[in-house]
């Protein structure tokens, strides 16, 4: 068994270094491209939304490289999400692959086939195992987010912004070489302390900016055209709402009750939205509230084109960002991969802010 | 000697060089076609300055639209500023009162809500060029018409068609449908400006608190039945400036004389630079597989800039 997964930010290196420790083969996905996405589109309907499109580019590109088992979660409620899983196992058939598809559903979708799925990939079902064996897994998840956060905030201080984008590559690219949890956390450490090394402004005092839309657009950046990257260039300190250490809090640790910060933002977003409407729309509405709350600057939304929670989210982010006196924007995203409207948008959107700033100093 | 501030607006449809004077006024502006060559059409630009002006005393230079940075290693600015906060500048310096600002180029419309003198809410079309400025190139070319006329044809019409402004492929074919039936051409035209405005308002405009004074910029206002149908869809009075034309350029030169006189000098390379030769190169990486196509910029034999590669190693 050769496995493979599609990309959903970082989150490959703690995927790897899991099934490795489980003595799996493991090929992941190259890196997000321009050729990923080509593939990704010209196999996939049309009209279909871009992280099903990148999904099937990064399963063609790793069967190319010999993987023969693919493993995604599964999801419920209204998002297209939902029936990825299945409608890529036909699509994947006929295009002529002989692959077989895992999916791993959430746990109240049926015990039994969780159990099963998950005990394909660890070999034991029994729920003892698997909490056992997962474990150093989600730990990895944990730091690798934190990694990825710390240099967020070094970038926004650095004096060379290069410097810490230089340690960042090399991190993914060495993290695909070492093998297994204990190495990757050892790598983790060590880019830590390089990062802690970089020589920053302490005087700097950075405009905060939160980013927040649907989990996989704001944590893949190829999707988001390195959001995170461009703004912390610049010296913007960003933090995104969703980070796949969120997510395993509130779906799997916190399970059934959910986490304390997902919570709070579905309370936050209760008097504008009061049910789920798919995706992360009502999270997208919270967290908007919630980076208000906790002092940011502004917010920017991320939407993949015509993804449905994410539009419902935005009509309703005008309200709120206008009841707050907050300053919110969207970028749509699509296949686009010409940067220069992007670009405008982020540098008026961060003059904006500097403008409102220098305006509540003076008074 | 007077002192003089250059702003540069390099566009995807034109190219705008403008100077101003300490007071802000305008002294020189040239509005030229991009064609697809902004570095010619930068040079010829700063020629066409050079002849007329002579080595003038420029003291600061400022560079905004879609080709600011290429502009910027070109002629050496002291600010390179997206449009948005450029011609929110050029705004607020043409009438400090504005609350808000419609602005339609070539392939961008913008709308920029200002209060107190501050950006506080912009947005841009995202997706769609329908109702921007090479769409109507497209269909004055297509009837006949002098793209100038356009807008005053519109003027005439005392009977507008609907026409369907959603998109621009399906509105050209809505057009020629009622052309067919027979409707005479002021009345498509007028049909055509109220369907761009429409489409504009629930695009871009979507969601904004659109109050007086409201001003249009941009080289769509030139057509008076754009004007016209702004007027009349948001029952308020459209201000259109007198550069409307170069307002970027106008927001870049005033904030490039801030930065100049900020920094003590300016990075100006003088308006001779239109003699050196230019030259662009390009490879194609094959270091990894997004293939990124890496351009190089040179100043005779200097290398200027390179810049297109995501990971940074050719970047200078």
């Amino acid at each position: 068994m050769k496995i493979t997964f599609p990309h959903l930010g970082n989150v490959y290196i703690a995927a790897k270094a899991f099934l490795e420790d489980m003595g799996h083969e493991v090929i992941p996905p190259p890196v997000c491209s321009r050729k990923t996405l080509e593939i990704g589109t010209k196999f996939s309907p049309e009209m279909m939304c871009m992280p099903f499109k990148i999904f099937i580019g990064n399963y063609i590109e790793s069967i190319q490289k010999g993987a023969d088992t693919i493993v995604i979660t599964g999801s419920c409620g209204p998002c297209r999400f939902g029936f990825y899983g299945d409608m890529q196992k036909d699509l994947l058939r006929d295009l002529g692959y002989d692959v077989e598809v895992i999916v791993l559903e959430s746990p109240k979708e049926g015990l039994k086939d969780f159990k099963n799925n998950i005990g394909k990939l660890i070999g034991s079902n029994s729920l003892w195992s698997i909490g056992k064996n997962i474990k150093p897994a989600l730990n990895l998840i944990k730091i690798i987010d934190e990694l990825t956060q710390l240099s967020n905030k070094v970038r926004a201080f650095a004096l060379d912004k290069k410097e810490v984008n230089k340690i960042m590559d090399d991190y993914y690219e060495e993290a695909v070489r070492v093998c297994g949890t204990k190495e990757i956390t050892k790598l983790t450490r060590a880019t830590e302390n390089k990062l802690k090394e970089v020589k920053v402004d302490q005087s700097h005092s950075p405009i905060k900016i939160g980013i927040i839309g649907e989990i996989y657009t704001i944590i893949e950046p190829f999707v988001n055209l390195e959001v995170e990257r461009k703004l912390g260039d610049m010296g913007v300190l960003v933090e995104k709402s969703l980070t796949p250490t969120k997510w395993f809090d509130h779906h799997v640790y916190s399970y059934p009750f959910g986490s304390k910060e997902e919570n709070l933002k579905f309370k936050l977003a209760k008097p504008y939205l009061k049910t789920m409407v798919g995706g992360h729309g009502r999270e997208t509405i919270g967290s908007a509230i919630y980076y208000n709350n906790m002092g940011y600057d502004g917010t920017i939304q991320i939407l993949p084109l015509n993804c449905m929670p994410e539009i419902v989210a935005k009509s309703i982010l005008k309200t709120v960002s206008k009841d707050l006196n907050f300053p919110i924007m969207t970028l749509v995203v699509d296949e686009m991969t010409g940067e220069a409207g992007y670009m405008t948008r982020l540098e008026a959107f961060v003059d904006l802010i500097n403008k409102r700033r220098e305006e509540m100093l003076i008074g | 000697m007077d002192n003089y501030y250059l702003g540069i607006d390099v566009g995807s449809v034109s190219t705008n060089l403008i100077l101003i004077d300490e007071d802000n006024e305008l002294v020189f502006k040239r509005y030229l076609r991009t064609q697809g060559k902004p570095i010619d059409i930068i040079k010829e630009g700063i020629k066409e300055l050079s002849d007329e002006f002579g080595a003038k005393n420029i003291l600061g230079v400022g560079a905004t639209g879609s080709g600011r940075y290429l502009a910027s290693i070109i002629v050496g600015a002291d600010i390179v500023k997206n449009e948005i906060t450029s011609h929110a500048v050029a705004a607020l310096d043409y009438n400090s009162e504005v609350k808000t600002i419609i602005e339609i180029g070539g392939q961008d419309s913008k709308i920029i809500i200002v209060r107190d003198g501050i950006v506080v809410d912009f947005a841009m079309n995202t997706v769609c060029a329908a109702g921007t400025g090479s769409f109507l190139d497209r269909q004055a070319l297509r009837l006949g018409i002098d793209i100038s006329e356009f807008g005053n044809k519109a003027l005439d019409s005392n009977n507008d068609v609907r026409i369907a402004g959603r998109c621009a492929v399906f509105a050209e074919s809505d057009m020629i449908h009622k052309q067919q039936l027979g409707h005479n051409q002021e009345d498509i035209i007028k049909g055509l400006c109220s369907a761009l405005v429409r489409n504009y308002l629930s695009n871009v405009g979507k969601g904004k608190e659109i109050t007086s004074p409201i001003l249009f910029q941009g080289g769509v206002a030139a057509n008076k039945g754009i004007k016209a149908s702004f007027e009349e869809e948001l029952n308020n009075n459209v201000i259109v400036p007198k550069n409307f034309d170069v307002m970027g350029a106008i927001g870049a030169a005033i904030l490039g004389k801030k930065k100049a006189k900020s920094q003590g000098y300016t990075n100006f390379k003088g308006v001779d630079l239109y003699k050196n030769n230019y030259g662009v190169g390009s490879i194609e990486c094959s270091g990894c597989s997004n293939i990124c196509e890496i351009l190089e910029i040179k100043e005779d034999n200097k290398v200027l800039a390179r810049y297109g590669d995501k990971c940074g190693k050719w970047s200078l």
